[in-house]
């Protein structure tokens, strides 16, 4: 029904402007209505973007519901939009984390709610903007915009280190940014086009690829966040509020991985294909390492921050395993490489919904508790026990548990990265027994065991509000374990089409 | 019958759905009555299709369910692999499930006892322990009744999953929560070489497909991979022994047998379900399912029975020193498994899964009268403690003997056939470590009888050792308990030797299991084989009968005729060493927790302290942070605000600009 309506420019500028104008709205005192108002902005949004599904052509790889016009012709910069099968899954991921963070908000915010709702409105938009821009700049432009919101999220309603943690996630992304704003003004120097896809089919150099390659690794690992360029993660999801926790690792870290499939492979294969090591070490550095870091933590929101690298891992190994995959002579058939991005894109958009609904029950906890600390829980099973049936499930599901989303991208990578190596998958899997080992140890510690003092026992089960929230995500977890042929089917194309691209050297 | 298949698991899945979901709507008993009602449907069903398998002699059924989804042309499926070995065990595991459901009417009715008052888990923890043993069986089926390694792996994790829900399931009992995450953890290593076993099997069969692979391991029997540098190893050992390394963790054989003893801290009906006769053997019937696999590749059977022979011998011996009535049970489990084991290393997967269904009555039985027992001993499970019961408890004492006699392989019994099978089959074996093998399997056949009826007489005979007021209550349990005691003592004593001619030396299996013909022991052993009765004769003349009377015999003398003169016998022999070794279990949970569990807590802490506190974060980014403030600090200085300071510096840059360009 929304075939001909510009749908990725209302995605985009839909919650911006509602976001402006719950802003505007602020200021009459009126918080419910002014909750309702971004909850029907964010829910218009998402009904939006499904548009995009439904209309979604999967035999293709072309960019779909393209719109483009001149913004600066000097420079032939241009507002150009469209997406293909690996933005288009993102963007309905966003669109719809957004209706859970606003509705997580409901009771905990209650200081200048309209600034808050408002800044998650117009950090949708920034962040489907990111997924939708084809025009290098045009995306450059969303790629910093959405850093502000998230930086006065984390500065104003964040905790006690709040200050040093915000300026901590601003510099560390930021210093990345620059450098990928370099290597992009060096191509269009060299090809006089800031189109994304015009970037595809630049020629370069070898040499010139190993600095562009670099310069995107700056800007991309430390959003994904990749070894050694984690640490601002964990700082950042301690101070951050709820909402700012479900979007910084439900949809920010999946930036990382999207800029990998959109920039690094396309425009610099060669780069890619000659420093795919250091990614694949990288990768499982976060998996085997940061397995053994999240095991050592005390917080809860720190163990699931350490457990979102670990996961990101997947994400990374999945992407550059690929050319080991072609090369490997055992591997008499060639195959797997497209089974390595579509488990990456697949453990991307499982753990938009995994690690959202820990970081919402952790936010569940906090509300009640005002303390993140395992220590001061035990047995909150005898007072929450729809909430412990939720908290098992979910944690299942981040272990990697079949029938869950969290299994199917886990299981295509690890069994992709066996034909490329064996140690790869060794050395992968190694998260179904850390995995399980963090994540169940604190389900342990917080929700099993006999009360521990008088606050669990004062506990109040999760409201109708929350139950909805955790439901909607333990279906979206169920739905993708049980049945992912829907979702990738929407990926084949473009995944089929990168792959054909990044074989093709450019030298 | 794709629909009936289809119906099998459903109708387990429905009855755990709508007592999970509902249970405080429909209450205890509308609970226990959908649960059973959906697996007392699924075993008709099951049984329909043993029929239409076994008596009518239908083909194999393979079909898929649907497609859950296609990636690089690798197709992952949910699908049904139907023959004569899946409808043994879909009867085998819904009977058993039928059995435990009825039983935990009984067993559960007080639990309420079990929980504080405060707790609201409690509430309505009696529907959630039969929607958890629903959804067990339904996970179960799912994973017998596959046709594919993905939906197997599904099923293998789903019924770990329950298995973690059930072992602490009195979640407020420390030992019941460390013992599930200690059982899940465990498994979790098994899965770990599972799940790169599955990955070697894409990578050089190209599909998850059953009978795909299978007709694909031929070839894969003459490729080698390198694992290390400049070693190469044969394809089909390796995928065989990871898919073991999986098996080692769910059929719980050394060194991954470390947390089934301590799952006895669940529900005792759960013991009798999961861990004692299905969950358990879930690697037995994988094995069995891969043995097309598994005949290509000696140097995996030899790994299996040496595995299989240590955890039959040395488990066993465990046994012998336990006091806690379920742990000694648990402990003859362990060695049981091992037995299954050496019969798969022996390539005679028809015994191992022979005994698997003949266990899986006797052990059921056992566990289930032992928590008969321990109902009546108001939830003791100490048998120091016990004495005397069988006054007071006549059915669980009759049915108890059927269990123990089964276990023990006395002529005649369901046990004798499949454990008497494994012994000849081993024997006739010649595989590396047969040997060891043969003899392992002899020796436990002595401890087996020694710690059965050391458990049977201090329980049932003998002084009554517990207090007075346990005593004053003592009685039999209600029907709901003792019914299952006697439906499962028939099959314990009958089905042996019923289906010994087929199962064993007919061609019941017939291409569910491939053996190859220089591996084909039991059609050694089947030669001479003309029917049950000739069997149990051809027995006497083996050492195994006589082992087992043995160990009776001084079972009787140490327990019944001099009890104490096991502590004295110790005493004269100085095995105190022997004693503490056993009572120690080898010292593997001193070792593991040790090593992986405070040094993987150790590692992590140091990695984090040292690796992301100190070096990335204390060197780099607040490193480079303290680099600007210092240089600006430096910097400041100069920013004196004094006009002659900047003047002086004026004066003194224009005089060196003009040096250099003077000099220069």
């Amino acid at each position: 029904m929304f075939a001909d309506w510009p749908l990725l420019s209302l995605t985009v500028w839909l919650p911006i402007l509602g976001g402006i104008a719950v802003l505007l709205s602020g200021d009459k005192g009126d918080a419910s209505g002014v909750r309702r108002l971004a909850l029907i902005i964010s829910i218009a949004t998402f009904v939006l973007s499904l548009g995009l599904y439904t209309g979604f052509d999967i035999t293709t790889s072309d960019m779909q519901f393209v719109e483009k016009a001149t913004w600066i012709s000097s420079f032939n910069i241009n507002y150009h939009f469209g997406v293909d099968g690996l933005s288009m899954p993102l963007i309905i991921l966003t669109t719809f984390t957004t209706i859970l963070v606003i509705l997580a908000a409901w009771e905990s915010i209650q200081k200048n709610v309209a600034q808050y709702l408002a800044a998650f409105l117009i950090m949708e938009g920034l962040m489907v903007g990111v997924f939708a821009a084809l025009d290098a700049i045009f995306f450059y432009v969303f790629w910093e915009g959405m850093l502000v919101p998230m930086f006065i999220l984390i500065g104003v309603w964040g905790g006690e280190r709040r200050v040093y943690a915000t300026i901590k996630f601003f510099i560390y992304t930021f210093i990345g940014s620059v450098f990928m704003l370099v290597a992009l003004i060096y191509m269009y120097m060299k090809g006089g086009s800031f189109a994304i896809l015009d970037l595809h089919v630049l020629k370069l150099g070898l040499d010139e690829q190993l600095l562009i390659f670099f310069a995107f690794l700056m800007a991309f690992a430390v959003k994904v966040p990749m070894w050694p360029v984690h640490t601002w993660l964990p700082d950042a999801h301690v101070e951050a509020p709820t909402g700012g926790s479900v979007i910084l690792a439900a949809i920010m870290l999946k930036i990382g991985g999207y800029g990998f499939l959109r920039f690094t492979l396309p425009i610099t294969p060669d780069a890619s294909s000659t420093l795919d090591w250091l990614i694949i070490l990288m990768s499982l550095v976060a998996v085997v390492y940061i397995g053994f870091v999240a095991l050592a933590q005390k917080d809860m929101k720190k163990l699931v921050a350490y457990s979102s690298i670990a996961h990101m891992g997947f994400v990374t190994l999945g992407m550059f395993v690929v050319f080991q995959i072609w090369d490997n002579p055992a591997n008499t058939d060639h195959s797997g490489a497209a089974l390595a991005v579509e488990g990456a894109m697949i453990q991307m958009i499982s753990h938009g919904f995994i690690s959202g609904a820990m970081f919402l029950m952790i936010g569940v906890l906090y509300d009640r508790m005002h303390t993140r600390e395992i220590g001061a829980y035990g047995g909150v099973v005898h007072t929450m026990p729809v909430f412990a049936a939720f908290a098992v499930f979910f944690a299942m599901s981040n272990a990697g548990l079949p029938g869950t989303s969290g299994f199917v991208g886990e299981f295509m990578v690890i069994i992709a990265s066996f034909k490329a190596n064996f140690w790869y998958a060794f050395l992968g899997a190694t998260t179904l027994i850390l995995g399980a080992a963090y994540t169940l140890w604190m389900v342990k510690r917080v929700f099993y065991g006999e009360i521990a003092n008088d606050n669990v026992r004062q506990l109040k089960d999760i409201n109708a509000r929350e139950f909805a929230i955790m439901s909607i995500l333990a279906i979206a977890v169920l739905a993708l374990g049980l049945w992912p042929a829907p979702v990738i089917d929407v990926l084949h194309a473009s995944v089929e089409n990168l792959l054909l691209h990044i074989s093709v050297s450019k030298l | 019958m794709h629909s009936l298949y289809l119906a099998i698991p459903l109708v387990a899945l429905f009855g755990a759905v709508i007592a999970g979901l509902f249970g405080a709507v429909i209450g205890r008993r509308g609970a226990h009555s959908v649960t059973i009602l959906g697996v007392a449907t699924a075993f008709i069903l099951s049984l329909i299709a043993l029929k239409h398998h076994v008596f009518d002699g239908a083909a194999a059924y393979n079909a898929t369910v649907y497609t859950w989804m296609v990636a690089d042309g690798l197709r992952f499926e949910i699908g049904f692999l139907i023959d004569n070995l899946t409808v043994m065990m879909m009867s085998v595991v819904t009977g058993v499930s039928l059995m435990v459901h009825i039983y935990t009417i009984g067993y559960m009715a007080d639990d309420l006892h079990n929980w504080p008052k405060e707790s609201l888990a409690g509430t309505n923890a009696y529907q959630r322990f039969f929607s958890y043993i629903s959804l067990f069986t339904f996970s179960m089926l799912m994973l017998v009744m596959s046709n594919n390694f993905m939906q197997l792996f599904f099923g293998w994790e789903a019924v770990g999953l329950v298995s973690y829900l059930l072992i602490g399931f009195w979640s407020v009992r420390p030992t019941a929560v460390y013992a599930n995450l200690k059982a899940f953890l465990v498994n979790r290593v098994g899965d770990f070489g599972f799940i790169l076993g599955i990955a070697a099997v894409v990578m050089y069969a190209g599909s998850l497909d059953y009978y795909e692979v299978f007709a694909k391991a031929e070839d894969m029997s003459g490729l080698t991979m390198s694992i290390f540098n400049g070693t190469e190893w044969s394809v089909i050992t390796v995928i065989c022994i990871l898919l073991f390394v999986g098996a080692m963790g769910k059929s719980a054989q050394m060194p991954l047998h470390v947390w089934l003893p301590d799952s006895m801290e669940g529900p005792t009906p759960i013991s009798a379900l999961i861990h004692a006769a299905t969950m358990v053997t879930a690697g037995i019937f994988m094995v069995t399912r891969m043995s097309p696999l598994y005949e290509f590749s000696e140097t995996a059977l030899s790994f299996v029975m040496i595995i299989g022979a240590l955890t039959a011998f040395l488990m066993g011996l465990i046994g012998i020193v336990q006091n806690d009535i379920k742990r000694v049970v648990a402990y003859s489990t362990l060695s049981q498994l091992g037995y299954m084991t050496v019969a798969l290393g022996a390539s005679a997967y028809s015994a191992a899964v022979f005994h698997l269904m003949t266990h899986a009555f006797f052990k059921a039985l056992l566990f289930l009268a032992a928590g008969s027992v321990i109902i009546a001993m108001h939830h003791e499970q100490d048998m120091r403690k016990m004495g005397g019961l069988k006054k007071y408890m006549p059915i669980t004492y009759w049915t108890s003997l059927v269990g123990s006699l089964a276990l023990i392989g006395f002529p005649g019994f369901s046990g004798f056939f499949s454990k008497d099978a494994i012994i000849e089959a081993v024997h006739h074996s010649d595989i590396a470590g047969s040997g060891i093998a043969y003899a392992s399997v002899l020796g436990g056949v002595f401890i087996t009888a020694f710690y059965s009826f050391r458990m049977f007489f201090m329980v049932f005979h003998g002084k009554e050792r517990m207090d007075e007021h346990t005593r004053e209550h003592l009685h039999e349990t209600p029907w709901v308990v003792t019914l299952p005691l006697i439906l499962l003592a028939i099959p314990s004593v009958l089905i042996g030797g019923f289906t010994i001619g087929t199962m064993l030396f007919g061609d019941y299996f017939g291409s569910a299991v491939y053996v190859a013909s220089a591996h084909d022991v039991l059609a050694e052993v089947g030669h001479s084989f003309t029917s049950a009765i000739a069997f149990v004769q051809h027995g006497f003349a083996g050492p195994a009968v006589y082992l087992a009377a043995a160990g009776v015999g001084v079972a009787y003398y140490m327990y019944m005729l001099k009890p104490g003169s096991a502590d004295a016998f110790i005493k004269t022999f100085r095995l105190q060493w022997l004693h503490t070794l056993l009572d120690k279990k080898y010292y593997f949970d001193e070792f593991n927790s040790f090593v992986f569990g405070a040094g993987s807590r150790g590692l992590g802490n140091k990695l984090w302290q040292h690796g992301d506190v100190t070096f990335i974060d204390g060197l780099f980014v607040n490193g480079s942070a303290k680099l600007v403030g210092w240089f600006s600090g430096v910097a400041r200085l100069v920013q004196t605000g004094l006009l002659y300071h900047y003047a002086f510096a004026m004066i003194i840059g224009v005089l060196g600009l003009l040096t250099v360009f003077v000099i220069f």
